[in-house]
């Protein structure tokens, strides 16, 4: 039996309260809109790309603690790194939340406190809250304005 | 069966026996995280008693075979037990002939082929439909699709804060040009109660026909097609207790006898040649192919056990259970009810404040509660009150005051862990 405990832990608990980055940056020159068609949840995240770089990066919108914990991660985690590096971690993140097991790879992105969001595997009802970000990510980095829906 | 609502020392007040409905329905004695299932999404779904199952077994085990071309002992009974299902159908909704009940996929299928059949011969280019703000998706994408085929314009009633249609409102907006009112009997998301006849009388006093989704009504109040005098009025059997995949289309015989069918195909014709068809007659003009035979005849198993519940009987059980349940989630600090009409089924649309809808559903079940988060098919509805969400707690003829109380202290414990 799946424990909410899992899902709900601390960490989580305390983005959802506190999102991290939860604006838009002034410069930012790259964004996407994420739709979970199934709650009506949207967020919006924003980008400021230079040089292959992710200068700053910022979300907004109304989200369950979940969707809003992984965006909150999510930016806390990628301002500063490259957009090759943003899309590694894209692929590793899905792998994770929709509990495709992964093959041993040494140059994978470490998790760190991305594992937090690995118990969202257990609840079915629950990936799409904790990927959504992360497609909205995908999107945002493949350029233009984009609408990204949870319904593919 | 005929014992349920007979006296026990078990019963409520009204002497109606709530533990003997629930053996009735396997699917409740059983536990769900570690808790006993304490179901409250009976707006989504309904679960199924045994006479249910009964009668899908007894189909399948023993008179399967397909119906109104079988020459055959099987088939004969298939087709009796179908046939007496729409006359059930028709006792069940107060309509004056069977030839007016027509089986369908469900309450959307419903609405689509009144759409497609009736809608396109009613409505024109610069016509309106009107509807309400609290419309299901299934009572307002047909209409769009319409309209837009037909260069009609969807017109919605606004709504008060407390849920209701506002009469002045509704009534400005019948107009010469609106040619047909898609209404709701009960509002699934809100649970309101619109005043039928009323806006029934002042549609017809305009020659406007009316088309009434019955999808959240038929299992909480009686109804009665011919008092309310409504033009159509569409079902579906799961949300009373028959298994998913059936619905009824009740019309009146002079709309349906003009009507065009919707769909081609077997059972639907007199005689097919390669130059013409014509087509048989109604109700099964609309029938076109096998239908879901199992379901129909499930669906009358579902609507005589709801009879013999009695449908006062268990609304009342239901009324008391709802104002147990608007009294207990009031007094819950930082949760608003959202949904106040005065005339009200047991639906409860909530939102705690800071914690979203999706996080109070996966918390509640973690208690063994099922409820429904989300826009509940009902995004219009969702924007007029300014959220994108809402937690749904709805009720049905088994639920308990104890388990209204655990929907309580359930909540309680969320806001705890969430703070
Ligand atoms: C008011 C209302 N109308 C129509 C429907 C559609 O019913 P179905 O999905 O069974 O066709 C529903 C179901 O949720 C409903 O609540």
């Amino acid at each position: 039996m799946p424990d909410w405990r899992e899902l709900y832990q601390e960490l989580i608990l305390d983005h959802n309260r506190r999102p991290r980055n939860f604006r838009r940056p002034a410069a930012a020159n790259r964004e996407a809109q994420g739709f979970n068609s199934l709650c009506g949840d949207r967020l919006v995240l924003y980008l400021q790309l230079r040089d292959g770089v992710i200068d700053d990066i910022g979300f907004q919108g109304a989200g369950c603690a979940i969707s809003t914990a992984s965006a909150s991660l999510l930016t806390e985690r990628l301002k500063g790194k490259t957009a090759a590096e943003a899309e590694a971690l894209f692929r590793r993140m899905h792998a994770l939340l929709t509990g495709v097991p992964e093959p041993e790879d040494p140059a994978q992105p470490e998790l760190g406190k991305l594992q937090a969001l690995a118990g969202v595997a257990e609840f079915p009802t629950r990936v799409k809250c904790a990927t959504l970000a992360w497609h909205t990510l995908h999107a945002a980095l493949a350029g233009g304005q984009a609408l990204v829906s949870t319904e593919e | 069966m005929a014992s349920l609502t007979t006296p026990s020392r078990a019963s409520g007040p009204a002497g109606y026996d709530v533990e003997a409905v629930r053996r009735e329905f396997p699917a409740l004695a059983q536990a769900v995280n570690g808790h006993p299932l304490i179901y409250l999404d009976n707006a989504a779904t309904t679960q199924k008693p045994r006479v249910v199952l009964a009668a899908l077994r007894q189909y399948y085990e023993r008179d399967c075979a397909n119906i109104h071309r079988s020459i055959h002992t099987l088939g004969e009974r298939a087709t009796e037990a179908y046939e007496h299902a729409r006359r059930v159908t028709q006792r069940f909704l107060g309509a004056g002939s069977a030839r007016e009940i027509v089986f369908t996929a469900g309450a959307t299928a419903g609405l689509n082929l009144i759409a497609q059949t009736f809608g396109r011969m009613q409505v024109g280019p610069g016509d309106e439909i009107l509807v309400t703000a609290m419309e299901h998706h299934s009572n307002i994408v047909p209409w769009q699709m319409l309209g837009q085929e037909k260069g009609a314009r969807l017109v919605a009633a606004p709504i008060s804060d407390a849920g209701e249609l506002i009469w002045e409102e509704f009534e400005r907006r019948l107009t010469p040009r609106t040619r047909l009112l898609a209404i709701t009997h009960v509002s699934n998301a809100l649970g309101t109660i619109n005043p039928l006849r009323r806006l029934i009388a002042a549609a017809h006093a305009q020659k406007i026909p009316v088309v009434v989704d019955g999808a959240q009504a038929v299992a909480h109040l009686p109804v009665n097609v011919a008092e309310l005098d409504c033009d159509f009025y569409v079902f579906s059997g799961h949300k009373i207790y028959a298994p998913t995949g059936v619905g009824v289309l009740y019309g009146k015989s002079e709309w349906l006898e003009r009507m065009p069918p919707w769909q081609g195909g077997g059972d639907m014709i007199r005689s097919v040649s390669f130059e013409a068809t014509s087509y048989n007659r109604v109700p099964y003009k609309f029938e076109a192919g096998t239908p879901n035979i199992a379901g129909v005849i499930a669906l009358a198993a579902a609507l005589d056990f709801a009879l013999q519940l009695g449908l006062e009987a268990s609304a009342a059980h239901e009324e008391r259970l709802r104002q147990l349940a608007t009294e207990r989630l009031k007094s819950i600090p930082r949760l608003r009810l959202i949904g106040e009409a005065r005339e009200k089924v047991g639906v409860l649309s909530f939102v705690l404040a800071g914690i979203h809808p999706h996080d109070v559903s996966t918390l509640l079940d973690q208690q063994g509660i099922a409820v429904r988060a989300g826009h509940h098919c009902a995004q219009p509805l969702m924007d007029r009150f300014g959220v994108p969400a809402t937690s749904r707690a709805s009720l049905a003829a088994y639920n308990t005051a104890a388990e209204i109380e655990a929907l309580a202290a359930g909540i309680a414990q969320v806001q705890e862990m969430m703070s």
